[in-house]
């Protein structure tokens, strides 16, 4: 009786309230995705070149999007939860398709062309992979033994290396580190946290030799991206310079002349946040930092909140997830960080990962709006 | 379902993630003081020095990109070269109502809405203050029409730019292949410093698989321009480096006599040069003509070429696999004599078919009535085919295969073309792999007269007949003789020599059985042999393309055009001092003698008179 009269309390007396409810819908989350949404279109509209058709495209997948999550939010939690190894099983044999796809046809594949459209299936695991630990780990006891880990190691790096194989550095960073981050929540010791640190920077050597002759340049030309002022090293410097002008004010909307006048490469993509930052200054990326930590915490509070292990550690993955995601992008685009294929979620247009990201916080709302109350 | 001996301890459980989710957040918070720190670093601290980079970002970068390398023949006339061409461009950036420009344009010149999709597709890629092509190739006409209304049109001009040219369209198609627009994917791979500013790239034949050298590298200039980046001064200029200019073995008049002569068959002919193994001949009927690709050929045009019947995209010189029929027959000689599986003058009877013991089925020989008794010299001539059943049987597949290898059978001849098909020359190993089923002698059998599984290239069988005639010294065909890069001549890479261990009086044995095929009353391809004063030592090959039943009868004129026999025929020139190989294919041509000997016939004699004239 008296969580009823609590829930009364905790309503918004209004219609929009009551249809959000409804829909499954978490408002403080809602609002932070429409913020940056939002000044995603201010950007965008700016680093298109005033390209109405950009935005266009760009309002039909955010709405797709938008769509897709409120379908997720739906869904009560125990089905994801049911359905992990499922999901994740067919999102592994989706990658292998497309690797021997990509063996038939020429180089490097990702895409999986269903006719109507293409589906990128690396995009699926940054969302299964984290689905998948949570799920192993919450079938045992906390914190994790070693076999434990051995098996939830085994379950990253299958998805990892099958999409470092394609080649797509990014997206097989963004993987590994969901699937990570849950073994993280789940209390991996720090001892080993440790070790393992001092093991990746031992085999550094290692991974050199097998990157692509790409990827070895782009690390090469983050450590040094003088050397090449024309070819590799152009997107960073003309990156830095965008950020470094735009001061603490900004240059103002649509005032950037790095990217107006198309020194900025890929200003509309990867380096939008170049662009945002010459026109924002720093304030505006302060700013916008801010939006992104709200949404972080109120995403890690809805973690807090979960009632199971399951919704607890996939709901941590996809925060953090959501924070690497930030800084990797914009760390490559301020030059701390070595380029690799990062979009800046919500903001950087194309449609693929605005798809999986709205999909992850589906699930947030779905885990946060389907709460058994089972307080007495 | 108790996976573990530990009970869950939820409560602990809880509390290891509350205390993980802070630690979490602290780390995300200290992760963000960086960005944070560094964005300070740059837009606060480094402010002023980024402005001024900003500022001087005034001094723009102008790509100069490099002129392709020129293509020529053997005797330096040019297949590929670079012409200048006038073309409609527009800038975006200085044209107020675009819509309507283009509306105007295309009213005036009668522009198809296809291009102006394309120019609409580039100019989303480009920068606004690039200048784009909508017209490429105008004419005289078009011109001058729009010279009368250009100043009506800001920011729309006609510019001048070098457009690649294959002067012999048809005839070289499919050996220099053409160039096209760079595409997305192909942007990303390409390396960003030396296409800077280029359009175009090789997409096949000698253009895609000599792109580096072709290319060259890119340059640029440091332009200083005024707030609106009007260019004022030049400051520094780097210069592009030119591709470098090919020189092929291939001889144009040669070519063009081959295409010529395959007249209305589709077919391929090569011919190499046995000294040097350079390819004086690359011919695939029907070809196409490759320039409407540089400038972007329409859809239309474009489906046709796919649908056609003819195929006119497919190079069967290099990936046509036809069954090598009776131009088999010479090597599986060599490999009998070589093996000792028989001496020349071993003589075998042929009744008119073959049987294997205890089976009914009757391998039957072209010859109804059969040969009679008959030595090797007289199988190869006659073109026996139960002696090779025979033959075939006493070498076993494992022979037959390994010996057919070593002359480049079934395996790529690593012409520097992209592309190449292996063929297929069968073994039992190959057909547990593929098919997982062993191996039934009746197999080797059809396999001792080229057909079964057996498929060769043209290209395979202009080589292996190269290297017969040169002894065993295996040819290596290469279409690029040498390039030159800035005034200095290079050699292309060339694989290590290797000679096949052949007795020379089995060479000569075959040899002059094959100078028989020509030369001899009974020779099925003595049509070729008059009028010339030097010998052609010549095999002819007529390969099913459908099986006739074991009681039906082939009857040419009663079957369709598509299912008739394709024609080879493989020969060089001069017998005793091997100058030229050359390999015909002739699709649904029937009789090898007939229609492919005759091609190959005309291109020896032109290139031997020829190289009689030049000395």
């Amino acid at each position: 009786m008296k969580i009823e009269l609590r829930s009364e309390q905790l309503d918004p007396p209004s219609l929009i309230g009551d249809i959000l409810r409804k829909l499954h819908i978490d408002v403080p989350l809602l609002a932070g995705l429409l913020m940056v949404t939002g000044l995603s279109f201010l950007v965008l509209y700016s680093a298109s070149g005033q390209d109405i058709q950009v935005l266009v495209r760009q309002g039909a997948r955010i709405g797709a999007a938008f769509v897709l999550m409120t379908v997720l939010a739906h869904i009560n939690p125990y089905q994801f939860k049911r359905h992990s190894l499922l999901l994740y099983g067919m999102g592994v044999a989706l990658l292998i398709a497309v690797l021997i796809m990509g063996e038939i046809g020429k180089g490097a594949q990702r895409w999986l062309d269903l006719g109507f459209f293409r589906f990128q299936p690396s995009e699926m695991l940054k969302i299964t992979t984290p689905m998948m630990i949570a799920w192993y780990l919450s079938e045992t006891a906390l914190p994790p033994r070693w076999k434990q880990l051995g098996i939830a190691g085994l379950y990253i790096l299958i998805p990892t290396l099958l999409i470092a194989k394609q080649p797509d550095l990014g997206t097989s960073i963004l993987v590994a580190s969901s699937g990570a981050a849950v073994i993280y929540f789940a209390g991996l010791s720090w001892k080993f946290i440790i070790s393992v640190s001092i093991v990746l920077a031992s085999l550094t050597p290692v991974i050199w030799h097998f990157m692509r002759d790409y990827q070895r340049d782009r690390v090469l030309t983050f450590l040094n991206p003088e050397a090449d002022p024309m070819g590799r090293g152009y997107h960073i410097i003309q990156s830095k310079i965008a950020i470094g002008s735009g001061g603490l004010y900004g240059k103002g909307w649509q005032g950037s002349t790095q990217s107006q006048l198309d020194f900025l490469p890929e200003s509309s993509t990867d380096f939008i946040f170049a662009v945002f930052a010459e026109e924002f200054g720093l304030i505006g990326c302060i700013v916008l930092l801010l939006i992104y930590l709200a949404i972080i915490c109120r995403c890690l509070y809805i973690a807090l909140q979960a009632q199971d292990t399951y919704c607890r550690l996939l709901a941590g993955s996809l925060s953090f997830t959501f924070f690497v995601y930030v800084f990797v992008n914009m760390g490559m685009v301020i030059g701390i960080l070595p380029v690799v294929g990062v979009p800046l979620p919500l903001v950087s247009y194309g449609g693929t990962s605005m798809i999986t990201l709205l999909a992850g916080f589906g699930i947030l709302m779905s885990i946060h709006t389907h709460k058994k109350f089972l307080a007495s | 379902m108790s996976r573990s001996h530990t009970l869950k301890n939820t409560h602990e459980e809880n509390r290891i993630f509350v205390r993980r989710a802070a630690i979490a957040l602290i780390f995300i918070g200290l992760l963000s003081t960086g960005l944070i720190v560094r964005l300070i670093y740059l837009q606060i601290i480094g402010h002023d020095h980024y402005s001024t980079l900003a500022n001087n970002n005034h001094i723009k970068i102008a790509p100069l990109p490099p002129t392709r390398g020129i293509i020529f023949d053997r005797k330096g006339r040019v297949l590929a070269e670079n012409t200048p061409t006038f073309s409609l461009e527009l800038i975006p950036e200085q044209i107020k109502d675009m819509d309507d420009t283009l509306a105007r344009l295309q009213k005036l010149l009668e522009i198809p809405d296809e291009k102006i999709e394309l120019f609409q597709k580039l100019r989303k890629r480009e920068k606004r203050f690039t200048s784009i092509p909508l017209l490429l190739r105008m004419s005289e006409e078009e011109i001058a029409r729009f010279a009368t209304v250009r100043p009506y049109f800001p920011g729309v001009d006609i510019q001048a730019r070098l457009v690649r040219n294959y002067p012999y369209d048809v005839l070289t198609s499919h050996v220099i292949g053409y160039v096209g627009r760079i595409n997305e994917e192909e942007l990303k791979s390409l390396p960003a410093s030396e296409y800077r500013g280029s359009h175009h790239i090789g997409k096949a034949g000698i253009e895609l698989a000599y792109e580096t050298a072709l290319h060259g590298k890119s340059g640029y200039a440091e332009i200083e321009t005024n707030a609106q980046s009007r260019p004022i001064s030049t400051i520094k200029t780097i210069d592009p480096i030119a591709g470098s200019n090919l020189y092929l073995s291939l001889d144009i008049d040669l070519q063009k006599t081959a295409y010529d002569a395959l007249d209305i068959y589709n077919g391929a002919v090569v011919a190499i040069d046995i000294k040097t193994g350079g390819v004086l001949v690359f011919a695939s009927r029907p070809g196409f003509d490759p320039n409407p690709f540089v400038y972007g050929i329409d859809s239309t045009s474009y489906n046709e070429l796919q649908t056609s019947d003819a195929r006119p995209m497919f190079n069967r010189a290099l990936r046509g696999q036809y069954p090598p029929g009776s131009t088999i027959k010479p090597f599986m000689a060599l490999a009998g004599l070589e093996h000792q599986a028989i001496t020349p003058t071993q003589r075998k009877f042929c009744p008119g078919y073959f049987q294997l013991p205890n089976v009914k089925h009757k391998y039957r020989d072209w010859k109804k009535g059969g040969h009679g008794t008959i030595d090797m010299n007289a199988a190869i001539v006659q073109s026996c085919d139960v002696y090779f059943y025979e033959l075939a049987l006493a070498l076993s597949i494992d022979k037959i295969h390994s010996f057919l290898t070593e002359f480049g059978f079934g395996e790529m001849s690593g012409i520097d073309l992209v592309g190449e098909k292996p063929g297929l020359l069968p073994s039992k190993q190959w057909k547990r792999k593929v098919r997982n089923q062993s191996w039934y002698p009746g197999e080797t059998v059809i396999t001792g007269i080229g057909q079964g599984y057996t498929q060769f290239t043209p290209l395979q069988l202009a080589r292996g007949t190269a290297t017969l005639a040169n002894k065993g010294n295996v040819v290596n065909p290469h279409l690029v003789d040498h390039l030159v890069t800035n005034g200095v001549t290079s050699l292309p890479p060339a694989p290590e020599p290797k000679i096949l261990p052949l007795k020379p009086q089995n060479v000569d044995t075959v040899t002059s059985a094959m100078v028989s095929v020509v030369h001899s009353a009974r020779g099925t391809a003595k049509v070729i042999s008059r009028g010339i004063d030097y010998q052609i030592a010549g095999k002819t090959g007529t390969a099913q393309v459908f099986t006739v039943k074991q009681d039906a009868k082939y009857n040419e004129n009663q079957i369709d055009f598509k299912l008739r026999d394709h024609a080879l025929f493989i020969s060089f020139a001069p017998a005793h001092d091997p100058q030229i190989a050359v390999a015909v294919v002739v699709e649904n041509g029937g009789h090898g003698g007939t229609v492919a000997a005759p091609i190959a016939g005309q291109v020896i004699r032109q290139y031997l008179e020829d190289k009689a004239n030049e000395n």
